[in-house]
């Protein structure tokens, strides 16, 4: 019997600061036994438990992409216990990671589609890995347009910096970078609200286009009635979620909104079926 | 059907012999209550005892269980690389668990043994005892299993069924399980199956009857989850409810569970802890976002759970067994048996 319980053992590979004010590393994980890479077989929008042993777990989505093999990536924000004491972890450090949990965004539905992502601050992680992955040759032909509005408080604090400003170069994806604001007169990209961004810039909803949002309340708050008004269905709308976690598995009782479990059940779910449960998330 | 005839007498010296295959677990008295607990040697389960505080839940579930352990010495080979702990699953039976408690195991098996994981801890716990089961032939004041698909004389998840008789047990071998047990015991006396029968079909009737307390929840299942999670009255259900998560540890068909880590000079454990929903800290974010922040929306997800979410997930009836534990020991007299009503109404 496979125990879901137990990590696969991995290295730290490689520790980058995410952010200027130093909240956000990604962490490049390289497992100790090829075989368990090859377990760990996921898709976007997936995620996993980070192990530290005799410390705890904490799930956190995959920032790196299907398509990037060799390693796996995430980016931690610094919060609490275990958060903490991953940030202070070194290059060779041994822990575990345990996964991949939960579904997936809907990839099959979403292909021959137009795709809107809206992100926000540092819940781009799994956008990352999507985009990675909708760019990638062998897949880019399976999607329509593509556009993107992602913004963060200030240049800085925007995650995968290089990887942005290179998307925004090519001619197959049309980015839409915004910071709240900035003094630096050299910033050529918008300024303003992800909402506020979305309704100047974002695609007119059509039965080929999907939205796939994933930011803090307050931005999904102002951005669902600017989906609404581009003409979203409910249905067209798709989220990640996030609850307070153990299990991963959809055993430990504490991450449910009404009958669905977040961790397994989730994190994906669109506008429509969320609309049917309780908002306690 | 076998139907074995243990005299009473012959009861623990049948239960000295199969401690030589078996670790035995029953009620026992301590201090003011019962409890299941490891039978040492020459200790034996009150058969008479009243309703255990506590459900057998922790024999298969423990209150706290080590899961995996890693060595923290980067001097040794795999160090900080977790491994199953060891956990001895020989054979384990629990003798006189009352029907509806047995039935609570298979609810939890929903939980912890699904098609795309299983809970190793659980299923091996789980395959490795034999559940002796004790009719019920004097249901208590706050049993109202009849109306939870279970009942006094239910055997449906039992190894064994016994009925008291008076200076016999009449035991109902029910499956292969059961029936070692009983030969491991020594207990060989079949007896015809005729008039066993027609003696366990009148103390049944007679227990059925007894159970006064019923429940409702034959519309739960038309009405929306929003409906009911909207409801008005959750505010006054919660309004006297202290939080002391005492109706969760009671409860045999509760199955929250907590993971820590603890370390003791270069090796760690982790662990996993009976949770409960009543708790604040349950479902608190580490931002300190918390979306079942107040008493109201704790108090109505351990009943929407039970009597509406699991429902509609499963399939498979309420997610509770109608022993009535969480009624007797609510120390501020929140009855589900109400809140069902209300929300059946």
């Amino acid at each position: 019997m496979e125990n879901p319980y137990r990590p696969y053992p991995v290295r730290i590979d490689d520790i980058e600061i995410a952010t200027e004010d130093k909240s956000l590393k990604t962490f490049k994980f390289v497992f100790l036994n090829k075989e368990d890479e090859e377990k760990f077989s996921y898709q976007a929008g997936q995620f996993a438990e980070l192990s530290i042993p005799g410390i705890g777990e904490i799930p956190i989505g995959i920032a790196s992409s299907p398509v990037e093999k060799g390693f796996v990536k995430f980016t931690v924000f610094k919060t609490g216990v275990v958060t903490s004491h991953l940030h202070n972890m070194q290059v060779g450090d041994i822990m575990g990671i345990r996964g991949p949990l939960g579904n997936w965004y809907p990839w099959e539905t979403l292909e021959n589609k137009n795709i809107l992502i809206i992100g926000g601050g540092f819940a781009f992680t799994t956008l990352r890995s999507s985009i990675i992955y909708m760019l990638d040759p062998a897949n880019r032909a399976k999607f329509k347009n593509i556009d993107v509005v992602y913004g963060a408080r200030s240049p800085g604090m925007l995650l995968y910096r290089d990887e942005l400003y290179e998307w925004e170069k090519r001619d197959d994806i049309n980015m839409h970078i915004t910071v709240d604001g900035t003094d630096d007169p050299n910033w050529n990209y918008h300024t303003g609200f992800v909402p506020q961004i979305t309704e100047d810039f974002g695609p007119k909803a059509d039965k080929d286009t999907y939205a796939i949002v994933c930011g803090p309340p307050i931005m999904i708050k102002f951005t669902q009635p600017v989906l609404e008004k581009l003409g979203y269905s409910d249905d067209q709308v798709i989220m990640s979620l996030e609850n307070r976690m153990k299990c991963g598995i959809g055993m430990c009782g504490r991450c449910n909104i009404g009958k669905e479990l977040v961790c397994k059940d989730g994190p994906v779910f669109t506008l429509k079926e969320i609309n049917l449960t309780p908002k306690e998330y | 059907m076998k139907i074995i005839k243990i005299d009473k007498k012959e009861w623990e010296q049948g239960l000295d012999k199969s401690r030589k295959e078996y670790h035995l677990f029953g009620a026992v008295k301590d201090k003011d209550y019962y409890l299941i607990q490891a039978l040492g040697d020459k200790v034996y389960p009150d058969m008479e005892s009243s309703d255990t505080i506590l459900s057998p839940k922790s024999v298969i579930f423990p209150q706290t269980e080590k899961m995996l352990t890693a060595n923290l010495d980067e001097a040794q080979d795999n160090h900080h690389i977790m491994e199953r702990v060891e956990t001895d699953y020989s054979p384990r039976a629990v003798l006189g668990i009352k029907p509806y408690d047995a039935k609570a195991f298979k609810i939890l098996q929903l939980n912890f043994d699904t098609e795309e994981f299983k809970d190793p801890y659980f299923c091996d716990a789980y395959a490795a005892t034999t559940l002796v089961g004790l009719a019920v032939n004097n249901p208590g004041q706050f049993d109202f299993s009849t109306s939870v698909d279970t009942g006094p004389f239910d055997e449906t998840d039992l190894d064994v069924l016994l009925i008291d008789t008076g200076n016999e047990y009449l035991a109902k071998v029910i499956t292969d399980k059961g029936e070692n047990f009983i030969s491991k015991c020594g207990f060989d006396n079949q007896t015809d199956e005729k008039n066993a029968l027609e003696t366990i079909s009148k103390l049944k009737k007679k227990a059925e009857k007894a159970i006064v307390s019923t429940v409702s929840h034959d519309k739960l299942n038309g009405k929306t989850i929003l409906e009911l999670y909207n409801a008005p009255f959750w505010d006054d259900i919660a309004f006297s409810c202290i939080n002391c998560e005492t109706c969760t540890y009671v409860c045999p068909t509760c199955w929250c569970f907590d993971i820590q880590d603890e370390t003791k000079d270069k090796s760690c454990i982790r662990f996993r802890n009976w949770d409960t929903c009543m708790s604040r800290l349950f479902t608190e974010h580490a931002s300190g976002h918390n979306p079942r922040e107040g008493k109201t929306q704790r108090v109505r997800q351990r009943f929407m759970h039970k009597l509406k979410y699991f429902p509609d997930k499963y399939d498979q009836g309420l997610m509770c067994v109608g022993c009535g534990r969480c009624v007797k020991h609510c120390p501020v007299n929140i009855d589900i048996r109400e809140i069902c009503e209300q929300m059946n109404s």
